[in-house]
């Protein structure tokens, strides 16, 4: 067993994305932590461009693996790819980033490898060397430690946002790049994938919204959004929703704030009877101010609220609007 | 067209949850459980497609005795069969040892499709399904929005970061993670209750499966589950709802500067 950090960059349309420099950093500081050597490893047809572009990073290599029929992704693809590389290299970790696209190949890799996969961490503790893994559970009520118990390859994604993009560790020189041709043939690549796309323009763009008024399950009844509507428009504000809302039907989809909506940060985020599933938070923790109205005082969305009220929204939401207005108006 | 739908409990939303004295877990008396909100989607889901194309629904689900709680809802949702799995050896296991326990279970169904929710609400690795899929040597899609049959393939709508979506084609059988949202999940009937008792329901125990408890074993383990540490500067405010409105509106004017 090699002490290596293997660290899946993601690319998207042949570019390196942002989750990938924040699996290089987390990779970065896994080694740091046990004394292990980063490899970076990128996956597509004809990707040399990116494997320079990854070199810049602080690295003992940067690995590209090549075959035609990884030109789009494919869980088949990737997983036999990946598997070809953790078999014969025997890393101490693999590193991801919890995207859409690991989320769907990840776990397969395990079950292929026979190795665990702890999936969507927050970050770990490193007890002497042994790394106990800390992830959400229960929708973020609670975190749990989960240590790995088999053997060596592990695979551990961590969540958005748990290591920055702006702590990777730029190498002095250029690492060096080998490219190693996949064990993958067409044949072995079940899905069809087709072009990404957009249902349609977003009618509403709610990143550059300095105010946004977010309701979740708390609001009850769709005609309970009013409510919310006129808190906005005392503010000044646009209307955003959590996903339950519009899968709902209660407002459009284009409201959506969180991992498959928007992602914002306005000066003041409103969250109403939301409870604040990680899945949401990844959409709004960058907001300068939360306000937090929710009656369940265990609510994740406390974590990430500057203002909290522990309450009834529709006790506190009418006379805020009063007191709104008083104030503008004085 | 033969749908196996896996679908699993987890504690009710509105329930308050308290650790187990180990702090390795939750405890798990004196709350209310019901089927895990994906796997609810799901379970419609593959209703519709037996509705759309012929066939048979049947539901999987491994967990204690009161699981068949949540079989006997997709039964009288208009499931026609189920498999339960339950076995003391099925307690607390991981996602790799629940997809091998189900693995185990359809190997012999055959089916054209699973379906199952893209995570669950407890543990939320958002892996069973996939690695499901991979013991069974299934192609598979994940977090999928909308589901069309083109004789023996299908064509998918996967949902991707921000927005974006995807259509992926693939051959039948197969397996999908359902997104919640898909579609709008149906109530049972009274008609649906009474015909759910009649409904076989089999009960398959780690031996009736020919598995070991090895087979099982770990590849990761929860060592302590605890209440995350709360932001030190979230101001809370008390009172009545004027009160707090007022005090909201000087923090507003003064602290955050919005008005």
């Amino acid at each position: 067993m090699s002490n290596e950090i293997l660290v899946f960059a993601e690319q998207q349309s042949r570019k390196i994305t942002r989750p990938a420099w924040e699996a290089v950093a987390a990779g970065q500081k896994i080694a740091a932590d046990t004394g292990g050597s980063v490899t970076l490893i990128v996956l597509g047809a004809a990707v040399s461009v990116l494997a320079s572009e990854l070199a810049a990073g602080e690295s003992s290599g940067v690995l590209v693996v090549e075959a035609p029929a990884l030109a789009e992704y494919t869980p088949d693809g990737y997983a036999r790819a990946l598997a070809g590389v953790i078999r014969s290299r025997q890393p101490r970790y693999v590193v991801f980033s919890h995207t859409y696209q690991v989320r769907d190949f990840a776990p397969k890799l395990a079950a292929a490898l026979g190795v665990g996969f702890i999936s969507d961490c927050l970050g770990y503790h490193n007890e002497s060397g042994r790394l106990i893994f800390v992830r959400q559970v229960f929708q973020g009520k609670f975190n749990a430690d989960v240590e790995f118990t088999g053997e060596a390859p592990y695979l551990v994604s961590f969540q958005a946002g748990s290591f920055r993009e702006d702590s990777v560790r730029r190498g002095a020189a250029a690492a060096s790049v080998s490219t190693v041709a996949a064990e993958v043939a067409p044949d072995q690549v079940r899905s069809k994938p087709g072009e990404r796309f957009r249902e349609a323009k977003q009618a509403v763009d709610l990143t550059q919204a300095e105010v946004i008024v977010a309701v979740g399950r708390g609001i009850k009844a769709p005609e309970n959004i009013d409510l919310a509507r006129k808190l906005a428009d005392a503010l000044g504000g646009e209307l955003g929703a959590s996903r339950p809302i519009c899968d709902g039907g209660w407002l459009p989809m284009d409201r959506q704030i969180g991992s498959s909506g928007q992602t914002v940060a306005p000066k003041l985020y409103v969250a109403l009877g939301i409870s604040g599933a990680i899945q949401h938070q990844v959409g709004m923790k960058g907001s300068r101010n939360v306000l937090a109205i929710n009656k369940d005082r265990e609510a994740p969305i406390f974590e990430v609220a500057t203002y909290g009220v522990v309450g009834d929204l529709f006790e506190i939401v009418p006379p805020l609007i009063e007191e709104i207005r008083k104030s503008k108006a004085g | 067209m033969k749908i196996v739908v896996c679908l699993k409990q987890v504690p009710a939303r509105d329930s308050l949850l308290r650790l187990n004295p180990a702090g390795t877990w939750i405890q798990e008396t004196d709350i209310s459980f019901e089927v895990n909100e994906p796997d609810i989607y799901a379970l419609e889901e593959a209703l519709r497609l037996k509705e759309s194309q012929g066939g048979e629904v049947v539901v999987c689900s491994l967990g204690p005795a009161r699981a068949q709680q949540a079989i006997k809802e997709a039964l009288a949702k208009g499931a026609d069969r189920a498999l339960h799995l339950d076995d003391p050896a099925f307690a607390g296991l991981d996602s790799f040892g629940v997809a091998r326990v189900m693995a185990r279970a359809l190997e012999t169904e055959k089916p054209d499709l699973i379906v199952t929710g893209l995570q669950s609400d407890d543990f939320g690795a958002a892996q069973t399904g996939v690695i499901l899929a991979e013991l069974l040597d299934l192609p598979h899609s994940t977090i999928i929005m909308a589901i069309e049959v083109q004789g023996g393939a299908i064509k998918v709508k996967r949902e991707l970061e921000a927005g974006f979506f995807q259509f992926i084609e693939l051959p039948l059988p197969a397996l999908l993670t359902i997104q919640s949202g898909i579609n709008k999940p149906r109530y049972a009937t009274l008609k649906g209750i009474m015909a759910a008792k009649n409904k076989p329901l089999k009960k398959l125990s780690l031996a009736d499966l020919g598995l070991l408890a090895g087979d099982l074993a770990p590849k990761q383990r929860i060592t302590r589950v605890y209440v995350p540490e709360k932001r030190a500067n979230t101001e809370f405010f008390e009172g009545s709802g004027k009160d707090i409105a007022a005090k909201l509106v000087d923090k507003l004017k003064n602290e955050a500067r919005i008005l």
